[in-house]
């Protein structure tokens, strides 16, 4: 983990409200895997005050490119969506644990599945699979057309659906309409998307090998300040407790309260 | 020539800079990033009798220059931070500050009392001040009578010197600080958060899952200005001071409010170099000043 100013390669609206940057730096990127995330600094005084975590899209070693994608809903990334290429950007990161490629063997199939801000991880996850050998097939859900993103680059890499809660895009319905209604199987699911989304997913696949990766609202980003804990499943004490900043954001299917 | 170093009673300090309580865990993340000897001091996250889980989540939320938040004194319970975190901290070259919470008068004598045996434990720094938690905290620290008798309790068993650590949630804070003193505090430590709240508007709630929770970071520092020069000319205790710094200039300007150290909070988790950042810089904040050491600046605005 370190902090580095990252310059702006560029910046691009693929969907509504919805931003991809690719950030340049010669060290982070070096650190950085599937699944963790990044610290970013959007104003250079005090307002706002702390960091935005956001997650990393897609990692390119050779060009040493970091690319995020993220929703300029609140303040903050609003002030990132306005930065343009050449400037620069603080970075701390990378952060967290990310998805392990190595829980699926190589022929056997991964269903990665992603609810709207949370698709962009399972970008870099899907071009690790694939690279090792895993048959990827992806289920992306949005709200509706104007939030698709995406779509073309995971087809590239294998199967892939979409649905919109208004169904004017794709298949109309959740994420797990979509797995029921065309059957599809797997030997194991990796997961982003709002709390609800991965609650559907536990509940739906208990027995399944999975991996969910959460979100919280963040303070420091590297464990010390205990804003983002959840509690610990089958802890009849409640007082076991992991961090999603630093313990996650990835946990297995069942080790942590949703 | 150190022009930095500063002793305080319990606390020989390399320079006058520390992490605040409850900014910077009991320090094993800060130490993966660089060496905690370089600090003057680690004020620890508070301790409880027993273990905390703390509040429900969302416990942070933003403010213009700021931030609020409601962890709830999370934190693994006296015995565990005894054996654990302090035993862990004894391989760094630095005084520790216990700060001690608790919902009971028996609960703040108990943690206080085996805590204040710890090798490595310098002071204990009294925390009356805590917003967050529904039962003691803050209500310890808003009542001159009530905080006097928990301090002189405290006193009694602590084997360190004790630093109360005051709440700026109070009409009266001069008061305050003169009841701690009188009590037999060795020191302050102020300012703790700010009451505040914030509203989703969208949601037509408070964004904290806990309603309200306490305000730190830049926002807060005139507060704390302002209640350091008052407290600082009727005491003659020593004072920690904190609420917003995040440079060597607002180091400077604590000083010169009338404190002999200061805590870095918010600002780790904005850079969580603030803290060596900022004892490299104050040489050349002092260069500018034409100060020779620190601790001429004490109370410099008044004296």
């Amino acid at each position: 983990m370190i902090v580095e100013n990252m310059e702006i390669i560029s910046q691009r609206n693929i969907a509504s409200k919805v931003y991809e940057l690719v950030l340049k730096g010669p060290e982070l990127v070096h650190l950085a895997s599937q699944g963790q995330f990044l610290h970013l600094k959007v104003s250079e005084g005090t307002d706002p005050l702390l960091r935005r975590p956001i997650s990393i899209a897609q990692i390119n070693q050779e060009k040493d490119e970091l690319t995020v994608i993220y929703r300029a809903e609140g303040k903050g990334t609003s002030m990132l969506a306005l930065k343009q290429a050449g400037e620069e950007v603080s970075v701390l990161g990378p952060l967290g644990n990310g998805f392990s490629i190595k829980e699926t063997k190589p022929g056997n199939v991964a269903i990665l599945v992603g609810g709207g801000i949370g698709v962009p991880p399972l970008y870099e996850l899907s071009l690790q699979l694939v690279k090792v050998g895993v048959k990827v097939v992806h289920v992306l859900g949005f709200a509706g057309n104007d939030d698709v993103f995406y779509e073309e680059k995971f087809t590239e890499l294998g199967e892939t659906y979409v649905a919109t809660m208004d169904g004017t895009y794709g298949d109309k319905g959740t994420v797990i309409d979509v797995i029921e209604e065309k059957g599809l199987t797997f030997d194991t699911i990796y997961a982003c998307g709002p709390t609800p989304m991965l609650k559907a997913i536990e509940n739906s696949f208990p027995e399944k090998k999975g991996f969910l990766s959460l979100e919280e609202r963040m303070g420091c980003g590297i464990g010390a300040c205990f804003a983002c804990v959840c509690n610990v499943k089958n802890d009849p004490t409640k007082t076991a407790y992991k961090k999603i900043c630093t313990d996650g954001p990835v946990f297995a299917i069942g080790e942590v309260e949703l | 020539m150190n022009r930095l170093n500063i002793e305080l009673p319990g606390l020989s300090m390399k320079n006058p800079v520390m992490p605040a309580s409850g900014c910077f865990g009991f320090g094993q993340e800060y130490a993966k990033l660089y060496d905690l000897s370089r600090l003057g001091a680690i004020a620890i996250k508070a301790t409880t009798v027993e273990t905390r889980f703390g509040n429900p989540t969302p416990r942070v939320a933003e403010t213009s220059s700021g931030m609020l938040n409601a962890i709830g004194l999370q934190n693994p319970g006296l015995e565990k931070v005894i054996a654990n975190e302090l035993v862990w901290l004894e391989k760094y070259d630095v005084p520790i500050i216990a700060n001690v919470a608790g919902s009971k008068v028996e609960d703040y004598i108990l943690v206080a009392e085996q805590i204040s045996k710890a090798k490595n434990v310098h002071a204990l720094e009294l925390n009356i001040s805590c917003p967050n938690v529904k039962e003691g905290g803050m209500a310890f620290g808003t009542n001159p009578e009530v905080a006097s008798e928990l301090t002189k309790l405290v006193k009694q068993v602590s084997d360190v010197p004790v630093y109360v650590k005051l709440s700026p949630n109070v009409t009266d804070i001069v008061e305050m600080a003169i009841a701690c003193e009188e009590a037999g505090a060795d020191g302050l430590s102020m300012i703790n958060t700010l009451l505040g709240m914030r509203i989703d508007i969208k949601k037509r709630q408070p964004i904290l899952a806990n309603g309200f929770g306490g305000l730190s970071g830049p926002a807060v520092k005139p507060v704390a200005i302002r209640m350091i020069h008052q407290v600082s000319q009727a005491v003659s205790i020593p004072i920690i001071g904190m609420g917003g710094i995040s440079t060597a200039e607002d180091v400077i300007e604590f000083f010169l409010a009338g404190a002999s150290a200061v805590a870095v909070g918010t600002a780790n988790f904005v850079d969580p170099f603030v803290c060596p950042n900022i004892i490299d810089d104050l040489p050349r904040v002092l260069d500018e000043l034409k100060v020779d050491h620190i601790s001429e600046l004490i109370g410099g605005s008044w004296k």
